[in-house]
């Protein structure tokens, strides 16, 4: 459990640059909406990259109406992109934001959905039959010097400027991710990034379903983290239960875990060299992840949505054959490596598509909060199961792999490198499997104690976190999940401003983003 | 060897004796016409065929297999879908220039295939600036492909019309440049003539190492001008879907996609015919004993090995490289292949002025 002491809404604009600049707070985590009933607010989670200091703090207003909060946004640059998820979700609009748009549901939606008071069946959002309007233009709450609001509109593109859609249906966004080009030529002027194509609701969903109901849900937020994204979810409320897992259950869950990453790290090799043309080393990448794929199925049942992790445990024992096939499945991808970077790292077109292109600073990764491969790519060691060892990763010998160069090159080369790292903590676990019950007994119905809770894990792609708020009831009060992805889209317009057209494919292709996970 | 002139002069005798010679000569261009359709169509067929399998293998797959033995008939059931398949029509495209485009496009790739002469006697364009004709036929595809882009109306074509122009305009130079490097070799314009000079011995062993970097630059150069991996950026499919005809459908979508694989071949068939001897057997001087032996096989066959050998090679190089970006092809161009181009083209001078070469 978490404590947030809330800071005072006219105090917080001051007090949040003193926890930027004093304490040293440059990475924010988390920013959480909230709706407590008389009051909205937001849950801020707070990182520094410093002293490794965290720390958690919320504001709120009590108008329902018109509720208006200091945006953290030119503080935190990933506060862009969460403020707007928050103002689309509970309608808080923050003050000096330079985009208060609409994240993830329709321009014309009406309501705030994760309100409390809001009613899912208004009639005044009906399934409409008609594509969605999209708006070139922007709002922003400015504050003008003597204190008072003023509405003022902010265009994204000119009416002369190219713009070209790339998106949602295009093959290098890898899934259904929207990006607007305005285009000079072949260099890139602006991009704009619009989400929400798949978004399903998933953190509103939540808020109606028990415990054991939302773990369904997990595995289809980041579909190549799967295992991670539910250990995460499992982790925080065993936490809050106070439920101990044996350690047969961590060995199991910190050997799926790097399955899983190296699952994911293939097929990000695979789709980053389809995306440069490189058809051939596309397939070398779904060849070995085939293998992957078959030993989960064996003990899960499950190629892609797992559910394996329960809370307390997991779903079943490992399969009987499982142990041995890991291990050649290791020997096998030992062996054959080589040839991913005899046809596609070494060589000179790869290196000179790559170096160089989409340069991320250390400065911003953090600032964006760009965690996983992408922030070891920029110099931040970023790594959670080195920093916070969670499950059995306090056990094993692992590098974490740091690059400094911060560009796509670096990006493609940190998860080559974390695929070998990976299969060094399988071999390290596979033979030592504890014994041990694989599921703790837990009581039929689950009630999280009242409080808040949270909890993170590295996925394939980041720091997946997820923050609990619960009321004492069968179902969490507010579930947020911390996507992984959502800062990755976030900084794009920053590092492609310039770029070839064909170099935004690239830098795409290295971020490395699920769409999915970004919308939830 | 066997010489189709033969073949070809006894049908001419048996028309002109049963009608006038106007008659019997427009008979005789309905009859060639026809000839060039069938061959490119069948081409058009095998080197489908074959890229899906090369590039199968490569990819440890195995192409088609499904529709007839070893997937043989796959390619006539995508014939079909392609026939069947509605032309759509843009509402707010240019409607003239976006129904002439492919039209265009399959017509350079056309008469460009009749320029190639096949085996003895069967050249159908032949005469004493063949490789001028050659050259500006096969540049007239990409007015073709501008049109496409301009026509559609639409964003990603405009795309990748322009990168499309700007390649293959810039890489034309690269073409020319070593094409000419070996009419100064040959000093001859006219392909049965090329063919001839190379009974003594191909002119890629012949012209010493400017022979071999003109093979070499042309190769890259011809690739470009194919639109194929690692230069396909005017369709990079990750980056702008389908390029210039990603509005295009049925038919209309087929003489693009017909073309591209033609354009492979007559790449690697000029290729093959200046420098690596077109239909003419591998002779090598003071062997005869083993000369003759070579000139029993039919230069037809000879000619097609070469081409095929050479298109292998192409393939070899697509399902391996990943895609370049727009500034790296034009660089590549314009700061390395031009200058070594024309180098190359004063050293064969040299070498030809002094009589250095075999």
């Amino acid at each position: 459990m978490i404590t947030i002491p809330e800071i005072p809404l006219d105090q917080f604009r001051d007090e949040a640059l003193k926890l930027r600049n004093e304490k040293q707070m440059d990475y924010l985590i988390n920013l959480v909406g909230m709706d407590w009933g008389d009051r909205l607010g937001v849950v801020y989670q707070l990182e520094s990259t410093v002293t490794g200091e965290q720390i958690a703090v919320s504001t709120s207003t009590t108008d329902r109406e018109k509720p208006e909060l200091p945006s953290v946004c030119d503080i935190w640059k990933a506060a862009n992109f969460k403020e707007r998820e928050v103002y689309d979700y509970f309608g808080i609009r923050f003050i000096n934001h330079p985009d208060m748009r609409r994240l993830f549901l329709r321009n014309d939606w009406v309501g705030y959905p994760l309100r409390k008071d809001d009613d899912p069946t208004d009639e005044r959002n009906p399934l409409r039959m008609e594509n969605e309007t999209t708006i070139d233009t922007t709002t922003e709450l400015e504050l003008n010097p003597d204190g008072t609001l003023k509405d003022k509109e902010n265009m994204i593109f000119e009416d002369r400027e190219y713009v070209v859609n790339i998106g949602p249906q295009h093959p290098a966004t890898h899934g259904v991710l929207r990006f607007r080009v305005s285009l000079e030529g072949e260099t890139i002027k602006k991009i704009d990034a619009n989400c929400g194509y798949i978004h399903r609701g998933i953190e509103k969903m939540s808020e109606n379903l028990t415990y054991p109901q939302i773990l369904a849900l997990t595995d289809r937020l980041d579909y190549l983290g799967a295992h991670q994204n539910r250990h995460a979810l499992c982790m925080c409320i065993e936490k809050a239960l106070g439920v101990e897992v044996s350690d047969r259950v961590q060995y199991i869950r910190t050997i799926m875990d790097e399955l899983q990453r190296i699952d994911s790290h293939l097929l990000f090799y695979s789709c980053l060299c389809m995306d440069l043309g490189a058809l051939t080393a596309f397939f070398y990448g779904f060849r070995d992840r085939e293998k992957i794929l078959d030993i989960f199925e064996e003990t899960c049942g499950g190629r892609l949505i797992m559910n394996y992790n329960t809370i307390g445990g997991v779903q079943a024992d490992i399969h009987p054959d499982f142990v041995r096939k890991v291990k050649e499945f290791i020997v096998h991808l030992r062996g054959i490596i080589h040839e991913y970077h005899d046809i596609f790292t070494g060589n000179i077109i790869a290196t000179q598509r790559m170096k160089g292109v989409g340069v991320l600073t250390r400065k911003d990764a953090i600032s964006f909060g760009a965690t996983g491969g992408t922030g070891r790519a920029s110099g931040w060691a970023c790594d959670v199961r080195k920093h916070k060892p969670y499950a059995a990763y306090a056990k094993v010998d692992f590098k974490e792999i740091v690059y400094q160069e911060g560009d796509s090159f670096a990006r493609y080369m940190v998860r080559m490198d974390e695929i070998m790292e990976s299969m060094r903590i399988i071999e390290q676990l596979i033979d030592n499997i504890p014994e041990g019950n694989f599921q703790e007994k837990m009581k039929p119905i689950i009630r999280v104690p009242a409080g808040f809770y949270s909890s993170t894990v590295e996925g394939s792609r980041g720091e997946f976190g997820v923050f609990i708020e619960s009321k004492g009831e069968k179902s969490p009060y507010r579930l947020h999940f911390r996507s992984t992805g959502l800062p990755l889209v976030s900084l794009v317009e920053t590092i492609t401003c310039g770029a070839k057209i064909a170099d935004l494919i690239t830098i795409g292709g290295t971020l490395d983003y699920v769409v999915p996970d970004i919308d939830r | 060897m066997f010489d189709f002139s033969i073949l070809t002069n006894r049908v001419h005798e048996l028309l002109i004796s049963s009608m006038s010679e106007g008659l019997a000569i427009f008979v005789e261009c309905i009859l060639v016409g026809v000839f060039i359709l069938i061959m490119y169509a069948l081409l058009a067929l095998i080197l489908i065929y074959m890229e899906r399998k090369v590039c199968a293998f490569f990819q440890l797959r195995l192409g088609p297999t499904r529709v007839g033995k070893w997937g043989l008939l796959q390619l006539f059931a995508d014939l079909i879908k392609l026939f069947t398949k509605e032309i759509i029509s843009l509402k707010s495209s240019d409607k003239f220039l976006y129904g002439v485009a492919p039209f265009i496009v399959i017509v350079a790739s056309i008469v460009t295939f009749s320029c190639i002469p096949i085996s003895k006697g069967l050249e159908i364009l032949d005469f004493n600036v063949g490789v001028f004709f050659l050259l500006a036929a096969s540049s007239t595809g990409v007015v073709g492909i501008l049109l496409a882009g301009w026509g559609s109306n639409s964003k990603f074509p405009l795309i990748g019309a322009m990168r499309s122009g700007a390649q293959i305009i810039s890489y034309e130079l690269s073409v020319g440049l070593s094409i000419l490097t070996m009419v100064v070799l040959m000093g001859t314009m006219q392909f049965s003539e090329i063919v001839e000079l190379q009974s003594t011995g191909w002119f890629i062993f012949k012209g010493h190492l400017p022979a071999l970097v003109a093979f070499v630059i042309y190769l890259i150069a011809g690739n470009a001008e194919t639109n194929r991996g690692p230069f396909d950026l005017p369709e990079a499919e990750s980056e702008l879907t389908a390029g210039y005809h990603t509005e295009y459908s049925g038919m209309h979508f087929a003489f693009f996609y017909l073309a591209e694989y033609l354009n492979l071949f007559i790449v690697a068939a000029i290729a093959s015919t200046i420098f690596l001897g077109g239909w003419m057997p591998l002779h090598i001087p003071g062997l005869d004993g083993f000369n003759a032996i070579m000139d029993y096989i039919p230069g037809f066959v000879w000619f097609f090995t070469k081409t095929f050998v050479v298109v292998f090679l192409l393939m070899w190089i697509r399902w391996t490289f990943p895609r370049l970006r727009i500034d790296q092809i034009l660089s590549l161009e314009w700061k390395y292949l031009v200058p070594i181009g024309l180098v190359n083209l004063i050293i064969m001078v040299l070498i030809v002025v002094f009589g250095l070469h075999f």
